[in-house]
C-alpha cells in the first residue's frame, strides 16, 4: 500500500492515455468510429474537439471535487454525489430552467448576441447556489463534519429531498422537462467552446486554491486535534474548500449534467496502489477523473452510433461496478 | 513629418467627409432594403429570422413543423427530420436525427442545413446558435400560433406571394372544420369530454389547440382552461367530472375497465369511448396542418358514439 509509483512513470502512462482518448474523441462520430477524419473538418473542430475537451474538464473537475470532499471529510466514500451537492446543483439548474421557459420569450430577445456566456454563467451560478446550499445543509444535519456515517446520511438524505425537488419543479413547469431529462441523464453532447473556456478558468484557479490547502488536508488526516496542534487553523480554510468543492461540481453539472461515480471512483484508482499526500493526489485525481470521463465519454458515443447513450448512465453502471468489486476485495474494512 | 501628416489629414478632409456620407446613405439604403427584404421575419424567440436567401437545405425537429413545411409545398426543400415525423410519407425517406432530446448534432451538422425548424425550449438550439447554423424556433400552442406559423414560414421559405400560400392551408383547415361541425350529431350538443393526449393521465385542457378544437365543434372540455394546457390529472378526478365522451390513443398501457372505477363512468358504460390508433393519435396531437383533420376524427368519433 505504501509503495508509491514514480510520478514521471504514473504522469506519462496518464498523459498517453489522455491522448489516445482524446484522439478517439475526435474519431468517434454519428457513424461510430470514422478513421479518416480530418482536423479541417469543421464536424470535428465545432463539435468533436469541444466535446472532448469538455468532458475531461467536466472528469477532471468531478475528481477533484472527490478528491477534496474525501480529503476534507476524512471520508473515502465521500463524493459530491454522496454529499448531497450534486443534487443542489441539479436543483439549481432545474430552477434556472424553470424561470426561464414559464417566462419564455420574455428572457431572450435583445440578449441573442450574449446569450450562449449569459446562458452558461446564469446556469452555472445557479447551480453553485444549489451545490453550496445542498453542502451546508448536510453540515447542517450531520452537525458537522466530525462523524462520518452521519454526515453520509445527511448526504444521502438531502440528495433524496432536493432530488424530490427537482421532481416537483418538473411537474410545476412541465415545458422544462425535456431540457431537464437530458440534464438528469448527465450528457456531453451539447457542450461548446463556450463550456469548454468556463469550465478551464473553473478548473485552474480551483487545482491552485486546493494545492495551497494541501499541507491543512495532510495534517487533518492525522485528527483534527493533531492539525491543530500542529497550528492549522482549521475554521476558514475549511469553508474555502467546501466552497471549492461546490464550485467545482457545480461548473461541472451545469455544463454536462448529473455524471455518478467519477468524483468517486478517480481518487481511488489513484489511491489504489500508494499512499499519497494530498499536493500529489489532488492533482492526479484531477488527471484521473479527466481521462475517465473521457474514455467514458467516446464509449458512450461509439457503442450506440448512430443513437448515442447518455454518458452518465454509463459511468453509473462503470463506476457502481468498480466500487462493488473494490468492496470485495477489502471486505473486512467495510469500505473500498 | 509632423507637417507631411498634417497635409495629408487635411488633403484627406473631404474625401473623408464625402465616404462618411456615402457609408451613412449605403447604411439607411441598406436598412430600407432590410425592412423591405421579404424573408425578414421574427420566430417564437423574438429573433428576427433573416435568411440572404431562400433556405433550401431545411432540417424539422418537430413532426409539426415537418408538416407545415410540406403543406406550404416545400417538401423537397426538406433534407431532415426528428424521429417522430411520418406525414407525408415522403418524409419517411428522410435522415431521422434523434427524438425530443437525443438529437445527433454531428448527423444535423453533416447535412449542412441552411434552416433547422425546431421547438423553442430544444436544448440544441443554443448550441445550433453556437455553431452558425440558422434556427427559427416555432412552438405554437393555440390554432391562431399555428395560423401564424404558417404565414411565417410562407415568408421564410421565400415562397412567392407567401400570405397567399399561408392562406391557402388555413383555409382548407377551416373548411375541414366546418365540415366536421356539419357532421357533429345533435344529441352531441354541450356534451362534456374529457381528452387524454398521453398515456399517465395527461389531459388536453381548454387552452390547447385540441381543446380549441373541442370548442370549436360545440363539445365542452370537462378540463377547465385554468388548469393548463396539458395538465396531468388524477384518475379521481376524471371520475368526479363524469364526462359524456372519452376520447383517448389506443396504446395506453392499461385497458379501461382495469382503470380503478372506470367502470362505473356512463362514458364508459354506454361506450362512448374513442380510442385513437396511433396515425389518428399523430394527427389529433400536432398543432399543425393537420388541425382541421384532427376535427374531422373527433366529429367521426361523436357520430360512432352517438348512433341516431
Amino acid at each position: 500500500m505504501t509503495q508509491r509509483t514514480h510520478p514521471w512513470r504514473w504522469g506519462t502512462a496518464v498523459l498517453l492515455l489522455t491522448v489516445v482518448c482524446a484522439w478517439l474523441g475526435l474519431m468517434a462520430g454519428s457513424e461510430g468510429l470514422d478513421t479518416d477524419w480530418r482536423w479541417s473538418d469543421p464536424i470535428v473542430q465545432d463539435i468533436r474537439w469541444p466535446r472532448t475537451l469538455g468532458a475531461w474538464l467536466a472528469g477532471a473537475l468531478l475528481g477533484l471535487a472527490g478528491a477534496l470532499a474525501q480529503g476534507l471529510f476524512r471520508n473515502p466514500l465521500a463524493d459530491p454525489y454522496l454529499l448531497g451537492s450534486a443534487s443542489g446543483a441539479g436543483l439549481g439548474v432545474a430552477a434556472a430552467l424553470a424561470v426561464v421557459s414559464w417566462g419564455g420569450a420574455v428572457i431572450s430577445p435583445g440578449v441573442s448576441w450574449l446569450q450562449p456566456w449569459v446562458w452558461r454563467l446564469g446556469l452555472t451560478g445557479c447551480a453553485f447556489v444549489g451545490a453550496w446550499g445542498a453542502v451546508l445543509l448536510t453540515l447542517l444535519l450531520a452537525r458537522g463534519a466530525h462523524h462520518s456515517l452521519r454526515l453520509l446520511l445527511s448526504g444521502v438524505v438531502v440528495g433524496v429531498v432536493l432530488g424530490a425537488l427537482t421532481s416537483l419543479l418538473m411537474v410545476a413547469v412541465p415545458q422544462a422537462w425535456p431540457v431537464m431529462q437530458s440534464f438528469l441523464l448527465g450528457s456531453t453532447a451539447m457542450i461548446g467552446m463556450p463550456s469548454v473556456v468556463l469550465m478551464a478558468w473553473v478548473l485552474l484557479p480551483s487545482i491552485a486554491v486546493a494545492l495551497a490547502m494541501a499541507r491543512w488536508l495532510d495534517g487533518l488526516r492525522l485528527g483534527e486535534d493533531t492539525a491543530r496542534s500542529l497550528g492549522l487553523s482549521m475554521g476558514l480554510t475549511r469553508w474555502v474548500l467546501v466552497a471549492v468543492l461546490a464550485l467545482c461540481t457545480a461548473t461541472s453539472v451545469a455544463q454536462a449534467g448529473l455524471i455518478a461515480f467519477v468524483g468517486l471512483v478517480a481518487p481511488h484508482v489513484v489511491r489504489a496502489r500508494s499512499a499519497l499526500p494530498h499536493a500529489v493526489l489532488l492533482v492526479r485525481s484531477a488527471a484521473m477523473g479527466g481521462l475517465l470521463l473521457c474514455a467514458a465519454d467516446v464509449l458512450a458515443r461509439a457503442c450506440m452510433a448512430p443513437r448515442e447513450l447518455p454518458v452518465g448512465i454509463l459511468t453509473a453502471v462503470l463506476g457502481g461496478g468498480y466500487l462493488l468489486w473494490r468492496l470485495h476485495q477489502h471486505p473486512q474494512r467495510g469500505t473500498p | 513629418m509632423a507637417r507631411s501628416q498634417a497635409g495629408l489629414l487635411g488633403g484627406a478632409k473631404p474625401r473623408f467627409l464625402a465616404r462618411v456620407t456615402a457609408l451613412l446613405g449605403c447604411l439607411f439604403l441598406g436598412q430600407i432594403a432590410y425592412a423591405a427584404s421579404p424573408t425578414v421575419v421574427r420566430d417564437d424567440r423574438g429573433e428576427v429570422i433573416a435568411l440572404a436567401n431562400a433556405p433550401q437545405r431545411i432540417v424539422t425537429l418537430m413532426p409539426a413543423l415537418a408538416e407545415s413545411v410540406c403543406a406550404l409545398g416545400a417538401c423537397n426543400r426538406l433534407v431532415g427530420t426528428d424521429r417522430f415525423a411520418n406525414w407525408p410519407a415522403s418524409v419517411l425517406a428522410l435522415p431521422k436525427l434523434g427524438g425530443m432530446d437525443d438529437v445527433s448534432l454531428e448527423a444535423l451538422v453533416r447535412l449542412k442545413p441552411d434552416l433547422v425548424l425546431l421547438g423553442r425550449s430544444a436544448r440544441l438550439l443554443p448550441r445550433l446558435v453556437a455553431l452558425g447554423i440558422p434556427v427559427m424556433a416555432l412552438e405554437p400552442q393555440t390554432q391562431a400560433q399555428v395560423q401564424l406559423s404558417l404565414q411565417r414560414l410562407a415568408v421564410v421559405l421565400g415562397l412567392p406571394e407567401p400570405d397567399r400560400q399561408a392562406a391557402k392551408v388555413w383555409q382548407q383547415v377551416q373548411a375541414q372544420l366546418d365540415q366536421a361541425r356539419a357532421a357533429m350529431p345533435p344529441q352531441a350538443k354541450g356534451a362534456s369530454v374529457y381528452f387524454e393526449a398521453g398515456s399517465g393521465g395527461y389531459a388536453a385542457g381548454e387552452s390547447s389547440f385540441i381543446g380549441e378544437l373541442i370548442s370549436a365543434l360545440g363539445l365542452r372540455n370537462v378540463v377547465p382552461a385554468h388548469l393548463g394546457p396539458f395538465p396531468q390529472l388524477s384518475p379521481e378526478w376524471v371520475l368526479r367530472s363524469q364526462p359524456d365522451l372519452i376520447m383517448m390513443g389506443q396504446a395506453s398501457l392499461d385497458p379501461l375497465q382495469r382503470r380503478p372505477g372506470w367502470s362505473q363512468l356512463a362514458a364508459v358504460q354506454q361506450g362512448r369511448v374513442c380510442q385513437f390508433t396511433p396515425e389518428q393519435g399523430d394527427v389529433l396531437v400536432r398543432p399543425g396542418p393537420r388541425l382541421g383533420e384532427a376535427a374531422l376524427l373527433m366529429a367521426q368519433c361523436a357520430q360512432r358514439s352517438w348512433k341516431p
